[in-house]
């Protein structure tokens, strides 16, 4: 039978001051007699529903209680044991605070009901009712009467989220691969709009390469951490944040490098739950690649039935994606690769005709099967620009995503003006400025996933503590479909 | 919406004060601000839905319609159907809630309502200070010790 228990009393102190007390769920072990010591578990504030506090009574036995409900408005707490070495069972309970206006006293109303084992009914009531309740009020009005719940200059402190350990691949000289190197850091609790981030799966980009052998300084100063997207689980959010849970799935890309971390804090407007069929692993290595052949194919290409377009590198990440996008767009797609086995991969991607080559040798093949390209999507940079000026068609578009090769050299305007052409250096991040053209942006990218119309690329994974062997993998032009880094 | 909340600890067990309050036409018995009472068409005061008729001291005529009553929660709802005070759409609640430490009562008397802009502060005070804390007065000096 399930027992039922009440106690109530009058405490001589306004609510306020009461309240501020009990609704720290952590303060017990500062005011009750009976708990010895007590903590919020996984470093998560007091006041945060769901929280757990595990503590330790003075006789020795242990419990752990769950945050159910935390109500500054009607001054009620609610919680329940989640694990204790003491036999009660089902047990919830609700403390209540009223305000009793004739003498500016709080009534407090303590209630619970719980189960047993049998024959034990009497002993835990007893224990409950006197040792817990009745105990507790006397506890509690002797602890205000000796003003400490006051000490610290006001009501009790709400402990602060803490800052979190977490492992990151940092630049601390521009450089090879091997200058990536693993370090212990912290993430910082998240502030006002903030999230905090477990991060499973990262995305490892072409980009970071760059950024890690100082191309561009401004955008990674020393010491840095690389990395533009990831996916993982959230840990905690700030003030502000209402669409966003602990534990939810998401993803990210964000313009500010810092994603090779096992935790990051970051702004919650760049970040997206992810939809259930959507694992973390493909969230990773498809989210900032699915973007850009999103934009690539869609605004800056207009690619349509009958498009001829020539896809660089089109076994990578990007370019698995932008070949079997733009086939079912209607598109005629043709490739370049560097090896026969890369080859046989892009044209399961729906890469109509692959070009082999690893000297960047490709404008008269294209020029002989297609008759030119409308759209050239090009990771390959600078070895590579001649050929693409030579492979271009009249009123051709020439965009420029990466320069794999090199730097490549600056092309005059009068060069582009023997086709008519268009040149395109576009940065993803232009195209997913504001939250809106994000959202609609990511869902084309899942919902292609889920009708079929995207396959996912072969995903190669690395540990994140081997991150540098990543980017060594990365440059030597054997990877297939996408990398990411596994924290 | 003007909303109103009084509460007091009465010297005696739930039980008891529940006894002398719970009677819906024993207000003039209890509460010194009122006069007479009576309840209309001969109703027995514990039916919900039964009116009471009474005039305050000062010659008022109020009528109020019993909403709810509750011995399970010592509860009692009305709402007020005339009275001379300018409100409308008043619902007023009266309930005890035992303090168990101590055999004493818990006692909260609220009430929500409208009126015209200007008169909330008015109002209060005499529904606040007047009606409500003058009847749990009443009730604490009754049972005494405090």
């Amino acid at each position: 039978m399930l027992q039922k228990i009440v106690r109530s009393t009058v405490i001589d102190a306004p609510i306020e001051r009461v309240w501020a007390v009990l609704r720290d769920f952590n303060s017990h072990d500062q005011w009750h007699d009976v708990v010895d010591e007590s903590r919020i578990e996984g470093g998560e504030r007091s006041d945060q529903v769901g929280c757990v506090r595990s503590f330790t009574l003075k006789d020795g036995n242990r419990i752990r209680e769950q945050l159910l409900t935390l109500s500054d408005r009607d001054f009620k707490s609610t919680y329940c044991i989640v694990e204790a070495t003491v036999p009660l069972q089902r047990y919830v309970a609700t403390v209540t605070l009223k305000p009793v206006t004739d003498g500016n006293r709080t009534f407090w109303h303590w209630e619970s009901s719980f189960a047993t084992p049998p024959g034990m009914e009497r002993e835990l009531r007893e224990m409950v009712a006197g040792g817990v309740y009745e105990a507790g009020f006397e506890n509690l009005r002797r602890h205000l009467q000796r003003g400490s719940d006051q000490r610290s200059g006001g009501p009790t402190a709400m402990p602060r989220a803490l800052a979190l350990p977490t492992r990151r691949a940092v630049v601390r000289g521009y450089g090879g691969a091997n200058v990536l190197q693993m370090e212990d850091g912290e993430a910082a609790a998240p502030l006002a709009g903030e999230v905090r981030i477990r991060q499973r799966a990262i995305g490892v980009n072409y980009f970071d390469v760059y950024l890690r052998k100082g191309w561009l300084p401004g955008l990674l100063p020393l010491p840095g951490v690389p990395g533009q997207e990831a996916a993982g689980t959230v840990i905690d959010v700030g003030e502000g944040v209402h669409d966003l849970l602990p534990g939810d799935r998401v993803a990210y890309m964000h313009p500010v490098p810092g994603a090779y971390a096992s935790m990051r804090t970051l702004p919650a407007d760049v970040v997206l739950r992810l939809p259930p069929a959507v694992e973390e692993d493909v969230a990773a290595a498809l989210l900032l690649k699915g973007i850009t052949a999103d934009y690539v194919l869609r605004d800056l290409g207009r690619v349509r039935a009958g498009t001829r377009v020539l896809v660089h590198a089109a076994a990578g990440g990007v370019g698995l994606l932008v070949c079997q996008w733009a086939r079912r767009l209607g598109a005629r797609v043709m490739g370049t690769v560097s090896s026969e086995e890369k080859a046989r991969v892009a044209r399961e991607y729906g890469c109509e005709q692959v070009v082999v080559t690893r000297d960047y040798r490709f404008a008269d093949a294209v020029q002989r099967a297609f008759g030119g390209a409308d759209v050239i999507v090009d990771g390959l940079g600078d070895a590579a620009r001649d050929e693409n000026l030579a492979a271009l068609a009249p009123c051709g578009h020439w965009i420029s995503l990466g320069q794999a090769s090199g730097m490549m050299q600056p092309i005059s305007a009068d060069a582009l003006a023997g086709k008519s052409a268009t040149f395109s250096r576009p940065v993803a991040f232009a195209y997913v400025a504001t939250r809106t053209p994000l959202v609609e942006r990511a869902e084309r990218v899942w919902s292609a996933l889920a009708d079929g119309a995207l396959k996912v690329p072969p995903i190669e994974r690395h540990s994140l503590e081997t991150a540098a062997q990543a980017h060594a993998r990365l440059e030597s032009r054997a990877t297939v479909g996408a990398l990411i880094l596994v924290a | 919406m003007v909303r109103i909340y009084v509460s007091s600890v009465i010297d005696a067990a739930a039980d008891t004060v529940w006894s002398r309050i719970r009677d819906f036409n024993a207000l003039p018995l209890w509460h010194p601000a009122i006069a007479d009472c009576r309840i209309e068409n001969n109703e027995p005061s514990d039916r919900v839905g039964c009116i009471r008729h009474f005039h305050t001291r000062d010659g008022g005529l109020i009528r109020e319609r019993l909403l709810g009553l509750s011995d399970y929660d010592y509860s009692c709802s009305y709402e007020i159907l005339e009275s001379p005070m300018g409100v409308a759409d008043y619902v007023g609640t009266l309930k005890l809630t035992p303090v168990t430490d101590g055999n004493r009562s818990f006692a909260e008397w609220s009430a929500e309502f409208e009126c015209a802009e200007g008169r909330e502060r008015e109002l209060t005070q005499l529904i606040g200070d007047g009606v409500f804390l003058g009847g749990l007065e009443a009730l604490k000096r009754h049972f005494g010790r405090r």
